[in-house]
């Protein structure tokens, strides 16, 4: 620490072109959303008249009520709520079983398990898509789903965004599970702990900050997904908001600053969810990303 | 509770001790002498569901994927299903013009990532780990695009892109007759312009991969070098830049997959259309397209499978590898 102090003041300018650098960069890299936002907050009438790089008269949120109201939006961003709040918790109560069960019992499968896991979450979505589309519409489910199949049902989505993302969160938290100690369990074990007092009581509640990352991430992985909607909705109402931008976009904005202010409103929970978790975020990514 | 969490407390000496040699390999079995019936039932469960979950929805439709793509099927009734052998390639290699495109877009794709935007992640990295002022609020810029998802960065840049309307055509002043440069449409231009969108994202997500692998480096190993009177480059090069190496793997896999997997932005900016085939396109419109042929695009699922494996089978078992040494 005290060498790199040392070693930093006599080069000050070096810094300065840095910061300079840096900033310019950053600034650069934030351009293209800034300049929709800005566009986003400008009535049509006036862009189209003026131009789209030229003072504004009139700056207004008009344009974010219009696309917020128009496209019906609330509606998408519940259809999104309902698929993603029971994928995630489901995604990490399955995960983080499975990953207890590797990383204290059978080591021999272990391996076996966690190849299967972790190169089915690397593969290509489209690997399995067509095959996934057509068992989604043989499987008949009257009653349980509005459209009587797995087909263009949430359930359907948050089965498949289960089954994908399991892979990578039982890779990740097997590694941390790993690395709590094994007598933990053991001796819980010898007190007569039944396994799943172990797994709940014990495992699990240590396993809190890599669970909070890998929320985070997830949450964020599946309110982004755009090709599992894509493919396996049918009716444009179900869609949930990501993708359900894709229609909207061209049923009701006919003007680039509302499908401006669209898509900024529909960037606005992942950004909140960023700024607020971004520790959690980052974390999650490179939790993964660091073993290996 | 409090007997549970008391008693690895002191007994914490064993730990240490065991671990090491071969000893890891015995303790489970002392703890599976201790099962009860139950016990064993609820581990059966616990490891079961999710793996047959898993394995019925990912594993067997990729096997599904490679028996369909030896037949014809029109999906109604599983009497019409036909082995027809390879046909279903030979057509794929010799007479779809959309095919051999479609590899050479998904390479591309590859290489720029490999060749601009990571490097350029790794260089961000790099000056973000020198332990500079502001270095949060430079991170949060640079990897704003990687919050987001793909399918509204396609909306924002073909927002940038409009012949009309468009940022840079109106820059450049080619927003009026006569001189459009239409950036999504030309299909000379279209993959290009996609890939800059699919750069700014990239070399965020690179970065914060890089950053990661930095942390991990030796402080003392960096002030050994520049004690050597090595510069800055020097040291990089010399000392950091191999240290790197399991990063590196990772930035290499993570980079294949990704495009191998690009879509979304191609789907929002034009549907795949001339110019931007991708081979995740061709299997996509191969379903929700009007012509939908199951064993036609099961064989293209199956070119993609076959490339993805060649790359996640040999990380896997090198991870692994790594991880049963350890």
């Amino acid at each position: 620490m005290s060498t790199l102090a040392l070693r930093d003041r006599p080069i000050r300018p070096a810094r300065v072109l840095l910061h300079l650098f840096l900033a310019g960069t950053a600034l650069a890299w934030l351009a293209p959303l800034l300049w929709v936002f800005y566009a986003a907050l400008r009535p049509y009438s006036e862009t189209s008249a003026k131009g789209y790089v030229s003072w504004p008269d009139k700056l207004g949120l008009d344009n974010f009520t219009n696309a917020f109201q128009q496209s019906d939006m609330l509606h998408y961003f519940g259809n999104t709520l309902l698929i993603a709040v029971p994928a995630v918790l489901l995604t990490l109560f399955l995960s983080s079983m499975v990953a207890f069960y590797v990383s204290r019992f059978d080591f021999r499968l272990n391996l076996a398990l966690l190849l299967v896991f972790t190169a089915g979450n690397l593969l290509p979505q489209q690997v399995i898509i067509t095959p996934l589309y057509r068992l989604y519409l043989l499987i008949d489910l009257p009653g349980v789903t509005a459209s009587g199949k797995l087909y263009d049902s949430a359930l359907g989505l948050v089965l498949i965004h289960v089954a994908f993302q399991s892979g990578f969160c039982a890779f990740v938290l097997a590694n941390y599970m790993r690395m709590l100690p094994h007598e933990l369990t053991e001796a819980a074990l010898v007190d007569g702990a039944s396994v799943w007092r172990m797994y709940w009581q014990i495992v699990l509640p240590l396993c809190r900050p890599a669970m909070a990352a890998l929320a985070t991430l997830l949450s964020i992985w599946i309110y982004n997904d755009f090709f599992w909607a894509i493919v396996l909705i049918s009716t444009g109402e179900n869609m949930p908001i990501t993708s359900a931008l894709n229609n909207l976009s061209g049923q009701y904005f006919t003007d680039p600053n509302l499908i401006a202010a669209g898509a900024l409103l529909t960037a606005i929970p992942t950004l909140i969810v960023y700024f607020v978790l971004q520790r959690q975020f980052v974390s999650g990514l490179t939790l993964g990303a660091n073993k290996g | 509770m409090s007997t549970e969490t008391k008693n690895p407390e002191t007994r914490k000496a064993a730990p240490l001790a065991s671990p090491s040699g071969a000893a890891p390999r015995k303790v489970p079995q002392g703890h599976r002498r201790l099962l009860t019936r139950r016990d064993r039932i609820t581990l059966g469960l616990m490891a079961g569901v999710p793996t047959i979950l898993h394995v019925a929805l990912v594993w067997l439709t990729a096997l599904a994927s490679i028996a369909l793509a030896f037949t014809t099927w029109d999906g109604i009734g599983f009497d019409s299903i036909k082995w027809v052998g390879v046909d279903n390639f030979r057509e794929l290699l010799t007479n779809n013009p959309q095919f051999w495109p479609a590899v050479q877009h998904n390479v591309i794709w590859f290489v720029v990532l490999i060749l601009l935007p990571t490097p350029f992640g790794l260089f961000l990295a790099v000056q973000l780990d020198k332990k500079i002022r502001f270095s949060r609020v430079y991170q949060t810029a640079f990897f704003l695009p990687v919050v987001m998802s793909m399918a509204v960065i396609g909306f924002v840049w073909q927002l940038i892109y409009n012949p009309d309307t468009g940022l840079i055509n109106s820059l450049i002043g080619a927003n009026e007759p006569g001189h459009y440069i239409d950036w999504i449409g030309d299909p000379d231009l279209n993959l290009w312009a996609v890939l800059v969108a699919a750069s700014w994202r990239h070399a965020g997500y690179m970065m914060i991969l890089y950053l990661a692998g930095l942390k991990g480096v030796d402080p003392s190993l960096r002030e050994a070098s520049s004690l050597d009177g090595a510069n800055e480059w020097q040291t990089f090069k010399n000392v950091i830049f191999p240290t790197l190496r399991p990063t590196n793997t990772i930035v290499l896999v993570v980079t294949i997959i990704e495009a191998l997997r690009a879509f979304d932005l191609v789907f929002v900016f034009n549907k795949g259309a001339q110019g931007t085939e991708l081979l995740s396109i061709l299997v996509t419109n191969n379903i929700i397209g009007e012509s939908s042929r199951i064993g036609y695009g099961s064989a293209i699922a199956v070119v993609l499978l076959l490339i993805s494996l060649v790359v996640i089978i040999p990380y896997l078992v090198s991870t692994f590898r790594k991880e049963r040494r350890a």
